[in-house]
């Protein structure tokens, strides 16, 4: 695992800063409808997969921010996402298409599974291919955090900050909201004195 | 479902989604509450069978309300708890994103930015190791989800086929 993890830190940045400046409602629409027509257990993966890596429109610090961003307003970070990139290179229009890819389709999978569900309850196979997915739905989040890992400038407070949010919710599983609201600040104040 | 308690219901979302900083999982135990145990709308297994069946399903993991508004009172039920979801997450995303917009070199806003990358990233790695524990029950499930981390990153394949490996192997009874 290191040596995969290495290799990726050791890659050459050969990002460019902006991509595009505007694109269509109807562009957002369908890039958004791709994220969340693949987003199985988790649209974070598909969502950098198509931002970053197919459609050039973020670099990978870029993704990271907004998704930092998301997770500090109110609502679901991935929504939050959407609406900030949707309005990011489409205003207003790119914003509310954006949203209604992300959100239009599967708000029709999701209702149609519950009728489905209801007349014919759980079927063992159907569980044992979704426990067999969501092992792989979870080491593709584990991949989206190996590649947006070096973004992490090179000093000791970011990698500090990055270790003690992992332990603190990972390893000993402590409220996301405490963790938040103790780090939050200190890494505010790192990155108030590195401002320049 | 009765229209006064389908409004109550409404309402109560709205004001969980404007606080609901984090992410949709941090408002479920409160959802439970108010679901399960407050004003018995849903029973206990109903709402897990509910939560499960929605993460399951492809698109955002906040489509556990949609679907326990369509178990309580159909379409409408389903689009009022979206839109207690939607109208807020937008309001206040919209807002930043103006404000992102006019000052761009806000420092205030890149001080955010640029201090919560960390804690972005340490927070995936947290999420991502916990739920393969959580999935994972012998060796297999850690070999295939070794596997999968490094077909995606040494690979071009499309996860969509990494995925219906995963189905497969579960299927099969492997994982």
């Amino acid at each position: 695992m290191s040596s995969v993890l290495s290799k990726v830190k050791l890659r050459p940045m050969n990002q460019t800063e902006v991509h595009v400046a505007r694109l269509s409602p109807y562009q957002l629409f369908l890039t958004f409808l791709r994220i969340t027509t693949s987003g199985f257990g988790g649209a974070m993966f598909w969502a950098r997969r198509q931002l970053v890596e197919k459609e050039r429109w973020l670099t990978d610090r870029e993704f990271v921010e907004y998704l930092s961003l998301g997770q500090l307003l109110p609502g679901p970070p991935g929504l939050n996402l959407t609406v900030l990139v949707g309005y990011r290179f489409g205003g207003w229009a790119g914003a509310l298409t954006a949203v209604v890819g992300f959100v239009g389709l599967p708000f029709l999978v999701v209702i149609g599974m519950g009728a489905l569900y209801q007349h014919y309850g759980a079927q063992p196979m159907v569980q044992r291919a979704l426990a067999g997915m969501s092992i792989v739905a979870a080491a593709l989040l584990f991949a989206t955090f190996a590649r947006v890992v070096k973004v992490l400038p090179r000093r000791w407070q970011p990698l500090l900050i990055a270790a003690l949010a992992f332990v603190a919710v990972g390893v000993l599983r402590w409220p996301l909201i405490w963790v938040i609201g103790t780090l939050a600040p200190l890494a505010f104040l790192a990155a108030w004195k590195e401002r320049l | 479902m009765a229209r006064g308690d389908l409004v109550a219901l409404f309402l109560h979302s709205l004001a969980l989604w404007c606080i609901s900083v984090g992410g949709p999982s941090t408002i479920l135990p409160e959802f439970h509450r108010y679901l399960v145990q407050a004003n018995q709308l849903l029973t206990n297994v109903q709402f897990v069978e509910l939560y499960t069946l929605a993460q399951a399903a492809p698109g955002p993991n906040f489509m556990y309300a949609t679907l326990m508004g369509w178990q309580l009172a159909g379409w409408t039920g389903a689009t009022l708890m979206t839109l207690a979801v939607l109208l807020p997450t937008m309001t206040f995303a919209l807002m930043l994103g103006r404000m992102n917009q006019s000052h761009p070199n806000a420092t205030i806003v890149n001080v955010i930015k640029r201090g919560l990358t960390p804690i972005t990233i340490g927070l995936m790695l947290a999420s991502s190791t916990i739920l393969i524990r959580a999935v994972s029950h012998n060796w297999r499930s850690y070999l295939l989800a070794l596997l999968t981390i490094a077909a995606v990153l040494r690979t071009s394949w499309n996860p969509l086929w990494l995925l219906a490996v995963g189905a497969l192997a579960g299927m099969l009874g492997v994982v």
